[in-house]
């Protein structure tokens, strides 16, 4: 693990990564998918060590905040404000989204009713338990990473019979918006970092399609520097190869097949269907909802939030915000007027300015360092 | 409608601009537009005030008592002045049991006599169940003039020096609080930094205590104010077991984390080797270690940046959102 922090270490790699980039016909541009990756790479300050050595690197739509369209966090809002008795428990970057209605955590609560900030939905669903009077909606965003345990928390309800406990589901796929990315063409990305925690559930096989349909090679890959590196280095290997294929640059601590057990848990309770992303559009197949075994804990059910009917399909951002383009990678952050002028993290005015996991915060926080000139 | 949201205690850009736009203009008075930790009076005298909310009131290594006693006290240091004097004022909530208050007005008296300082004046509120949280501490400090810090003569070159490890403080009240269910040894560094007194005269040319927002967020205000970029070698930041340890586990960024017994001193190079020594000679510095330095060969005046361990370079902003739960 140290290692893969360790300067000596790392500097080797990027000189691999410069010769092998020179060797190529044009300068590489690959897609971190993940936004805890795009915060590894500007967190430690490797994307201006990859562009020295000649690979351009641009953010995907890998964060579940920024993705979830206004819709949905308007239905939250909804329910928090005209519901009395309600406590709707949400991770913390959810309470901060900008809508046409304020953010939730702007919002003004109706009587006896409470926004909370957890950090698993089991702290939620404690809740439910400890105050049988009181209704506790879980507001479940997130990928593969984290639908497991959301299923995991649904499935435990069920089996108590918690009549005060439901989830307001925002759940995502990865693979499929990889494939909307690809069909709409407007970026041309010769290869993929693929999300290791994601892929600790998904494994490998769901992005094979990439490889074999389009041609593109790509790497799972891990948090630390060292793991982005290999990850970059494997595509690149790829690339002159003229091979495309899914690497696994994670072996240390994931297999290619993934979890099993938690994917059974995710199909169990969650179904997929046509859901509309922020930017994206509606992508087939790449949201999941409460199977009719479970609609009884589904919050959109229960309480008129209609997460996936007509209003879902205006996931518009305000006037002016480009964070759909930026989630496709079509514009970086910088692209955007309203960038680091009036859209800043203390006054965000798009979730990708909001979310630990967006591009305009991590840009923002973390970048560029330009020479002084002399 | 505008309503006052947790972030703006939070210590980051948020409360500066509301200081500006709200406080400063409302009062017009060129000593509270100085903004600093402490303000020089005449007469040789410095006045400084704070309050004290922390939840839950006591957590390993210190209480609401000693942070009352010791935020107020370095306030007066960072700002070169010797601590003198203190107020105390309580703002209990009905229902609060009386064995907790005395626990914590034993700490307040412990924390004075170290700290060399005496309660001279008080004041005590109860309010309604509800109104209030337990306890509530206000404190005011006077202190007596023994340098005045001077960003003006901050040159490049000049070092900086972190005068111990970073977060304790922030990781034991978090973990007190029983967030993320994890046991660790860690103990709030809640001190007094009066020892750091005779560096004024050994040539410290700024100091400030590094409180709430961290050292990103106490640094961005120093960069703002200076015509050069500041570097900080993330490498050389001290960190203990506990916090290195946790902040990869929960992702928490030391550098944004809460102490109360650092500060960060700027000193010109020729003079940084003999206060760095002196520091470290005090059981309350021991690892104290040059940080960084004001620098012009990367990065744009107003900017900080941090050489990362990754030998990258990338900036480093002040704390703009709150995520954090409240720790002093």
């Amino acid at each position: 693990m140290k290692e893969l922090r360790d300067p000596a270490v790392l500097r080797r790699l990027l000189d691999e990564i410069g010769a092998k980039a020179g060797l190529l016909r044009r300068t590489p541009r690959l897609m971190e998918v993940c936004g805890t990756h795009t915060m590894t790479l500007f967190k430690h300050g490797l994307t201006p060590m990859l562009a020295e050595a000649g690979v351009e690197m641009v953010s995907g739509p890998g964060c579940p905040v920024c993705i979830t369209p206004n819709a949905v966090h308007e239905a939250a809002i909804a329910a928090v404000t005209r519901t009395e008795g309600l406590t709707l428990a949400a991770f913390g970057d959810m309470t901060r989204v900008p809508t046409r209605k304020g953010s939730l955590q702007a919002a003004v609560p109706a009587a006896g009713s409470r926004l909370r900030i957890v950090y698993s939905p089991e702290e939620a669903l404690d809740e439910a338990r400890r105050e049988p009077g009181r209704q506790v909606v879980f507001f479940g965003a997130g990928f593969e990473t984290t639908i497991p345990g959301i299923a995991y928390t649904a499935k435990r309800a069920a089996a108590e019979g918690l009549r005060n406990f439901s989830i307001l589901p925002a759940l995502w796929l990865i693979p499929p918006a990889l494939r909307a990315i690809l069909d709409a063409g407007e970026i041309a990305v010769d290869g993929f970092i693929y999300p290791g925690h994601v892929s600790a559930v998904i494994g490998a096989a769901p992005y094979e399609f990439v490889a074999r349909d389009y041609g593109i090679p790509g790497a799972i890959a891990g948090f630390e520097p060292g793991d982005m590196l290999l990850g970059v280095r494997s595509v690149l290997d790829q690339a002159l190869a003229g091979r495309a294929e899914v690497a696994l640059e994670y072996g240390r601590a994931i297999g290619r097949e993934g979890n099993a057990v938690a994917r059974a848990l995710m199909d169990e309770v969650f179904e997929p269907f046509d859901a509309v992303w922020r930017g994206l559009g509606k992508i087939p197949g790449s949201g999941l909802r409460f199977r009719a075994e479970y609609a009884g804990l589904d919050a959109g059910r229960r309480w008129g939030m209609a997460a996936e009917t007509a209003e879902m399909a205006d996931a518009s951002d305000l006037a002016g915000c480009r964070c759909g383009e930026v989630l496709r990678g079509v514009i970086r952050p910088a692209g955007c007027p309203l960038f680091s002028k009036r859209c800043r993290p203390d006054s965000p005015l798009g979730p990708c300015m909001v979310s630990f996991e967006g591009a305009c915060l991590i840009h923002f926080k973390y970048g560029p360092v330009r020479r002084a000139r002399s | 409608m505008t309503k006052i949201s947790l972030e703006l205690g939070s210590g980051g850009r948020l409360m500066r601009d509301f200081l500006a736009a709200k406080i400063v203009p409302a009062f017009r008075d060129p000593l509270l537009g100085e903004l600093a930790d402490a303000t020089h009076l005449p007469g040789g005298i410095a006045l400084t005030t704070d309050s004290y909310v922390v939840d839950p009131l006591f957590f390993p290594g210190g209480d609401i008592g000693t942070l009352a006693v010791n935020g107020t006290v370095n306030d007066l240091v960072v700002a070169g002045a010797e601590p003198r004097f203190l107020s105390l004022a309580l703002i209990l909530e009905e229902g609060l049991e009386a064995e907790v208050l005395d626990r914590v007005i034993g700490s307040i008296r412990t924390a004075a006599k170290r700290a060399r300082v005496r309660i001279v004046t008080g004041d005590t509120k109860v309010v309604r169940r509800g109104q209030g949280d337990k306890v509530f501490i206000n404190t005011a400090g006077i202190g007596r003039t023994v340098a005045r810090p001077r960003l003006e003569r901050v040159r490049r070159g000049d070092k900086l020096i972190l005068t111990g490890t970073l977060g304790d403080h922030s990781l034991a009240v978090m973990l007190a609080r029983g967030d993320f269910g994890l046991r660790s040894s860690v103990r709030s560094d809640c001190a007094p930094l009066v020892f750091l007194l005779p560096l004024w005269r050994a040539g410290a040319r700024w100091m400030r205590d590094v409180t709430r927002g961290g050292l990103a967020t106490v640094l961005s205000e120093l960069v703002e104010r200076l015509p050069y970029p500041v570097l900080i070698e993330e490498d050389a930041v001290p960190l203990s077991r506990p916090v290195r340890a946790a902040s990869e586990l929960l992702g928490i960024d030391p550098l944004y984390m809460a102490c109360e017994g650092k500060a960060v001193i700027v000193a010109p190079a020729a003079k940084a080797a003999g206060i760095l020594a002196r520091v470290r000679r005090h059981p309350l510095g021991r690892r104290a270690a040059v940080i960084g330095e004001v620098q012009d060969r990367v990065g744009r005046p107003g900017e900080l940046l941090l050489r990362t361990a990754a030998g990258g370079l990338r900036l480093l902003e002040p704390l703009t959102s709150e995520l954090l739960p409240r720790i002093c």
